[in-house]
């Protein structure tokens, strides 16, 4: 007997994992019947996986965390058993804001901190001129893509609850508004930088792997109920993604996985486009320069599915330090618990693995992060909400 | 109607018709500070020069993730709740997915000064679905019966059938085919198109 699913996912390029799995028939081997729910927004994602409309969904990894820890919503603890994508962020400018900080640039444009102390010259720079705050996009309050935006430019002393202005802009009007002088620049996945690059308004700042080696971003989202209730299906469920992400990952497989999410009711955006992220080669600039590498998103690779409770513990202090939630030692453990690398381990038939250390988050300022000392992890860092 | 001011209502909504089949709603049922919002650029700038009590938006707007920054440490001096906070009412959670429309409401607002807005909401939401499916039912049926008049006169100069034999035939083939009629037809009119 087949067993019906409704599995929600938003239109982007690192769904991949989870569209392979389903329209390449890994999910149907695994005796799934599941129906992909095309959603337009992550309020939508996660009130639906809440009140039992998805049985699982397509996620945003700190979402996962703040609806376990129920933070400026219902509280409804999730689990997180494999990971669909791993960096796969871009932080995009806009061709006026990419003079004035090449302008201001001192050292190599590749280099995080470098750009984050051009920005706080420009910053400066605006403020004495009396200029309007630059303003910056990005896709949901409890997203990777705020707190990426946060700590690359505060590691160059750019407050960003003071010295810019963050809005929260759906990625598929990330393009028009840069366009359009709403926003600056802006922090979105895949394949949204590249859209923009591709019009001809935006280059492409930094890789997200520039500012973090490894940052978890989206994952495979389930009540942990419904979890309880069917640890048969979720294995199963697990296998397939982790099929289809295997899958993707083989160069010679590239172009039909890019073929498949192009369609108009998945991702439905070029093909090319889709193969240029899965491949790590991105064009960054409109004069046509690109740059390659190897950890631009990672959906099979490495064993990056495997879901690390470190990188939950870092998203949750960011949201501390960005005064979204105060400290607390319950939080912390509540947050972790909701990656789940034994449900991942067991639907593999793997034995126990021992936890990544530390040093897998890779962020280019600050100490290496340490789960066991978020305090004296924040201290560190002159910049954020929690202190004041 | 109670002694207190009307709420103050702001409806996002990208369909000018919707958004006015619910705010003649409101107005009916004396709801009077309702502000229409179409424009999603500088949204919550616009929602907070409004300064509502409540914010009524569709499911099918991105814009929604938007207004989840109102949850955020803001410069706004009133902080808004979402309707799906409140577990409490679990049917009507359920219903106004299923109509498609969800509401943030500011805190101080009484709750039951909000369930017949959010009831009036999701059955205005739900009138506007019914609308649109039978226009797009008289649409097709008008579509179809257009099909079907040009292939019945292909039949006829073709075959030389009489209309109502022409019409038989095209019934009969579509039952033995387990196709709709105006299926059949538009193949006709392919295929004829194709030998000519």
């Amino acid at each position: 007997m087949t067993q019906p699913l409704r599995i929600g996912f938003i239109p982007l390029v690192d769904a991949a994992a989870l569209i392979v799995a389903v329209d390449k028939g890994f999910t149907a081997a695994e005796g799934l019947d599941v129906t992909l729910v095309r959603e337009v927004s992550w309020s939508n994602v996660r009130d639906k996986l809440n009140i039992g409309l998805l049985d699982a969904a397509h996620l945003l990894a700190p979402v996962a965390i703040a609806s376990s820890l129920g933070l400026g919503h219902v509280k409804v603890p999730i689990l997180a058993p494999l990971n669909l994508g791993i960096n796969g962020n871009a932080i995009t400018v806009s061709p006026a804001l990419h003079a004035a900080l090449t302008a201001a640039l001192e050292g190599d444009a590749l280099d995080p901190m470098a750009t984050a102390r051009a920005l706080a010259r420009v910053v400066a720079k605006r403020r004495k001129a009396g200029a309007d705050p630059l303003t910056f996009g990005m896709t949901f309050p409890f997203s990777t893509h705020n707190y990426q935006l946060r700590f690359w430019m505060a590691a160059g002393g750019v407050d960003p609850d003071e010295d810019v202005r963050l809005v929260v802009l759906p990625p598929p009007y990330m393009g028009d508004s840069l366009a359009s002088g709403h926003v600056d620049a802006f922090c979105v996945g895949a394949p949204w930088n590249s859209i923009a690059v591709d019009r001809g308004i935006g280059h492409i700042l930094h890789f997200v792997s520039d500012i973090l080696v490894r940052a978890a971003e989206k994952v495979l989202a389930v009540r942990a109920n419904w979890a309880d209730r069917n640890p048969d299906v979720l294995a199963a469920l697990i296998r397939a993604g982790v099929k289809a992400a295997e899958f993707i990952e083989q160069p010679q497989n590239r172009a039909e996985a890019a073929r498949l999410l192009a369609r108009p009711e998945r991702v439905g955006v070029d093909a090319e486009v889709i193969q240029r992220t899965l491949g790590g080669r991105l064009k960054i600039s409109p004069d046509g320069a690109t740059r390659e590498t190897g950890n631009y998103l990672l959906v099979g690779r490495e064993g990056v599915g495997r879901p690390d409770p470190v990188q939950a513990a870092w998203l949750y202090a960011q949201m501390v330090r960005w005064g979204q939630t105060p400290l607390t030692p319950g939080a912390v453990q509540t947050a972790m618990g909701v990656f789940r690398p034994d449900l991942y381990d067991a639907a593999l038939g793997r034995s126990p693995q021992p936890v990544a250390p530390p040093a897998a988050i890779g962020a280019f300022a600050g100490p290496p992060f340490d789960p066991s000392d978020i305090e004296g992890h924040l201290a560190a860092f002159e910049i954020g909400l929690w202190k004041r | 109607m109670s002694a207190e001011p009307s709420p103050k209502i702001v409806i996002v909504d990208e369909s000018p018709i919707r958004a006015a089949i619910l705010e003649e709603g409101l107005r009916e049922a004396g709801f009077t500070q309702v502000v229409h919002i179409s424009e999603m650029q500088s949204l919550l700038a616009r929602i907070y020069a409004v300064d509502p009590d409540i914010i009524v938006i569709d499911l099918e707007n991105p814009s929604r993730d938007v207004l989840e920054a109102m949850f955020q440490v803001s410069r706004a001096v009133r902080r808004p709740i979402a309707m799906f906070v409140d577990q409490s009412d679990a049917a009507s959670i359920q219903a106004s997915v299923d109509a498609g429309v969800s509401a943030y409401i500011v805190d101080g607002l009484k709750k039951e000064r909000i369930k017949p807005i959010l009831d009036l909401c999701v059955s205005r939401f739900n009138a506007f679905a019914k609308l649109q499916e039978e226009l797009e039912r008289t649409k097709s049926a008008l579509e179809d019966r257009k099909v079907i008049e040009r292939a019945k006169g292909i039949l006829m100069k073709v075959k030389g059938l009489t209309e109502e034999e022409a019409y038989v035939l095209l019934r009969s083939t579509a039952m033995r085919e387990k196709k709709k009629i105006g299926e059949i037809a538009q193949s006709i009119i392919t295929a004829s198109e194709m030998l000519k």
